[in-house]
């Protein structure tokens, strides 16, 4: 069963090594790793996070000056489209002209799905999955919504590309600077249009100061809530990253959707940030705060706890945490070195397999363990919509939740998804018996195995196995 | 910008919506005599009970078997009489109605050459048409159309091939197209059921999580459904009807809709499941009998769906075994052997129904538990493909029911 402990013969830890650690077995996946699976997942850590090379995607600056002439010619289509109405009537030509519209949803949300594709796909293509786990993982941590507005919705995708997936075997603070100079990030924590109000910008259009950036670095990127940081600090650091901007495409045609220090949006001066003094350095001072903040052991605790949370228990076990944020803070946030401590441990290897897979994590297993490709990625879009964790698309800046429990209703939903992976690989799949052997091993429990052997058809008997306590659980 | 969005093709629409129906063009043979006949087969996965959906009401042995669950003309609900030794279940005017009309034959204690009792390799035998499972990555109703050459196959470029999710039995050479209805079939009950079972065993958050988003379901439907889960005490089925109905009869609707069309496929399957009653069987208040209105419905959705073409149709029924001729210890059926194939449509000359009955009494079951087959399903079928669909008769002896020169066509099933 699920809680039971992982058999020592090298086939359970194998398939316990890919549902914990990665996205689920392939057919066959469990014997390649079997030979050792701990060294199977240091070396896809060693061998670092795959560049997602796709020819469908740009990078965010060019995304995000299209998204904008996107936005224009949009605009100005409708704009035309008033003055027919009001003029009376139209020509010939012009009523072409509009139909010549190009079909489909709009640039954003084609962006969106592009990149979608190409983030499902390095999932579906990984070894184990570890290190796409961790790409998932950060990417959370560090979320930002494609609901705020279109050009987030651009810029999601080829955010995880640039800030998140390059960084997640590399140090921390590099991490973390590259997700708050974002201009994803600046746009979907409205530091974009955050003016230091003793700068010339401020001044001039009396405009002021938006904290929603500096406080949610605090709290959720960096020291975590309650750590000991006060008002005055949050305050302090807003001032620190005014100016942190993002090139607007339309009065910058070569460098819009960059990021962008204005030096005219920055609040002059020196800024006290959790004690110590920053001298004003423009840009400087922001990297020099993100640095102090990176380092801070309330970061090490903070990240730590996420980590052991996301990947080992909903109350990780406390030697586990200490272990990994010592390591964290001994080696200045080397991210390499805090996950092979992790994957080190035995902690995380020994605590029960209870955890909730979240609906992602699930659904990229079920298409792995089924064999199934994307045939359209919509469908997997809208899976994570239906399961409730749509993607690049949290509630809240704090991103998903990691706990269990906050998954255990969406049950019902898995189903419906189980039901329809059944269906869609039909009466193809392997024999039952073999389909339990690829996709749980030895984990299986005799339950599973007779309820999945007993089904009536094969898509109900891959249905249940999907839903299968030993599927759901890691 | 590198980003071109593309509009998904047709078939990739077809195969990201999943495959339930899929189909392919008639020959010519036929249409030379200026007939346009339509076949569609329907796969009931599971096992359905025969003797539940049409029973020998005639048979003294009959009530001896089945005590209080056995189908009789004057029980509770009252079976509807066939002739004067079969009684057709309650859920199914509508077939009842066709065979009144002459427009539906029941075919008895038939089965396929199958004689184990595993799902999956039932329905490999069923669906491939060989005599052993495992053996074929094709289908009969595919090869049927194979061995008419190409040239006879009307309109075979506008046809796809959809290898993997479509159902074994019209898969292989011939080219087949396939259609999905726009909504996804509702988790079966019985996938609810035994789901829950297992979590019970083994995990029990997931049961009560399960349990609590299965009543929440129910009470939504209590009120169209009269049914009322019951807390705490032991699961009650959950039986999404109302869904089970629709679904089915939008189905089939839509398939007879294609299969009427002048430019439309002629030859089609289906699969519905969930007949694997092996718990509260429900034959007449149940969940059989709502299986069976839905199937109903299905059957009526499709003699609407194909207008004036009805009358050029037949529809096969079938299953990949019957179940156990006596009711289990919990109110259910055991996977069995001889069942029923249900025909319909206004090609047959229908109105009968066709068994060589060979009793239920201790002594006449099969391995004394189960209906015992008389009649090969592959006779069946190939009397429909021979008179109805215009197969060559040798064709079905060798490539189609492939070793099967022995199981002589039924003849006299359609109206030709």
């Amino acid at each position: 069963m699920a809680f039971d402990p992982v058999p020592s013969d090298p086939q359970a830890q194998a398939a316990f090594a890919l549902h914990r650690f990665g996205f689920g077995p392939r057919q066959g996946d469990i014997a390649r790793v079997a030979a050792d699976p701990r060294g199977a997942l240091l070396a896809e850590l060693k061998a670092g996070p795959k560049t997602i090379d796709d020819p469908a995607l740009s990078g965010s600056a060019a995304d995000a000056r299209d998204t904008v002439a996107f936005q224009q010619e949009r605009k100005q289509e409708r704009q035309e489209r008033r003055m027919q109405a009001a003029g009376g009537g139209m020509a010939d030509g012009e009523s072409n002209e509009m139909s010549m519209r190009k079909p489909g949803p709009p640039l954003p949300q084609r962006i969106y799905l592009d990149e979608a594709q190409a983030h499902y796909q390095a999932a579906l293509d990984a070894d184990i999955g570890l290190v796409e786990r961790l790409v998932w993982f950060w990417s959370n941590h560090f979320c930002v919504s494609a609901d705020k507005a279109p050009l987030v919705r651009s810029l999601c995708g080829a955010y995880e590309r640039e800030a998140i997936r390059p960084h997640v075997l590399g140090r921390f603070s590099d991490m973390l600077l590259a997700a708050e100079t974002h201009p994803a990030m600046l746009i979907y924590l409205d530091n974009a249009r955050s003016f230091g109000p003793g700068s010339i910008a401020g001044q001039r259009q009396h405009k002021g100061l938006n904290e929603n950036l500096a406080r949610e670095i605090m709290e959720l990127h960096t020291l975590g809530v309650r750590s000991g940081y006060t008002q005055t600090d949050v305050t302090s650091f807003a001032n620190v990253i005014t100016g942190w901007s993002v090139y607007p495409p339309k009065r910058f045609p070569e460098r819009g959707g960059e990021f962008w220090f204005n030096a005219r949006m920055h609040e002059p001066g020196a800024q006290t940030v959790l004690g110590k003094p920053y001298a004003q350095d423009g840009f400087a001072q922001g990297r020099a705060v993100l640095e102090t903040l990176a380092h801070h052991p309330a970061t090490a605790t903070h990240i730590a706890t996420k980590l052991a949370l996301h990947f080992v228990a909903d109350e990780p076990p406390p030697a586990l945490v200490e272990r990994l944020a010592k390591r964290f803070s001994d080696t200045g946030g080397d991210l390499r070195q805090v996950t092979e401590a992790l994957v080190a441990s035995p902690e995380a290897w020994a605590a029960p397999r209870a955890k909730l897979k979240k609906p992602g994590e699930w659904t990229v297993a079920a298409m792995r363990a089924s064999g199934l490709s994307i045939k359209d990625v919509r469908r997997v879009v809208n899976t994570q919509n239906l399961l409730g964790e749509p993607l690049w698309r949290p509630p809240a800046p704090k991103g998903f939740s990691d706990d269990s429990a906050a998954w255990v209703d969406g049950l019902a939903e898995r189903l419906d998804v189980a039901n329809q992976v059944g269906r869609l690989v039909g009466n193809t799949g392997s024999e039952p018996d073999a389909l339990v052997d690829d996709a749980l091993g030895p984990l299986a429990s005799k339950e599973t195995r007779e309820t999945v052997r007993r089904a009536e058809s094969r898509p109900q008997a891959l249905a249940l196995l999907l839903m299968s306590p030993e599927f759901q659980r890691r | 910008m590198t980003n071109i969005f593309h509009a998904p093709s047709r078939r990739e629409l077809l195969l990201a919506s999943g495959v339930l129906f899929a189909w392919a063009h008639m020959p010519r043979a036929a249409l030379a005599e200026g007939r346009d006949p339509r076949f569609l087969t329907i796969v009931l996965r599971g096992a359905l009970d025969g003797l539940a959906t049409v029973a020998p009401v005639g048979d003294p042995d009959w009530v001896r078997l089945r005590g209080d669950d056995a189908l009789t003309l004057d029980g509770s609900a009252k079976a509807l009489p066939l002739d004067h030794f079969f009684a057709l279940n309650p859920a199914m005017p509508n077939l009842a109605r066709m065979y009144g009309a002459g427009h539906a034959t029941i075919v008895h204690a038939v089965a396929s050459p199958y004689r184990e009792r595993s799902h999956f390799d039932g329905q490999d035998v069923l669906e491939s048409g060989l005599t052993k499972p495992g053996a074929a990555d094709t289908g009969w109703l595919n090869r049927a159309l194979a061995t008419m050459a190409p040239a006879e196959r009307a309109r075979g470029k506008e046809a796809f091939a959809v290898g993997p999710v479509t159902p074994l039995v019209v898969r292989g050479p011939a080219p087949v197209m396939s259609w999905t209805p726009p909504k996804l079939p509702p988790a079966t009950d019985d996938t609810v059921m035994r789901l829950l079972a297992l979590y019970r065993h083994t995990d029990p958050a997931l049961a009560h999580a399960l349990e609590e988003r299965v009543d929440l379901a129910a009470i939504a439907r209590a009120g169209a459904m009269d049914m009322r889960p019951q807390k705490g005490g032991a699961p009650q089925p959950q039986v999404p009807g109302a869904a089970i109905k629709t679904y089915f009869a939008d189905s089939a609707g839509a398939a007879a809709k294609f299969l009427a069309r002048d430019d439309g496929p002629r030859i089609g399957a289906l699969a519905f499941d969930g007949w694997d009653t092996h718990a509260n069987e429900g034959a007449t208040s149940g969940r059989l009998a709502i299986l069976l209105g839905a199937l109903d419905g299905a059957l009526a959705a499709i003699e609407t769906g194909m207008g004036p073409a009805w009358n050029e149709a037949v529809v096969a029924v079938v299953t990949e075994f019957g179940r156990t001729a006596r009711i289990n210890g919990t109110d259910g059926t055991d996977h069995g052997t001889a069942t029923v194939a249900l025909l319909a449509g206004g090609a047959l000359k229908g109105g009968r129904v066709v068994a060589d009955w060979p009793g239920v009494a201790e002594a006449k079951l099969y391995e004394s538990r189960d209906l015992k087959p008389t009649t090969d399903l592959r006779a069946v079928l190939k009397g429909v493909l021979r008179d109805h669909v215009r197969v060559d008769a040798r064709a079905l002896d060798e490539q189609v029911f492939p070793g099967s020169a022995g199981v002589k066509p039924m003849g006299g099933l359609v109206s030709t």
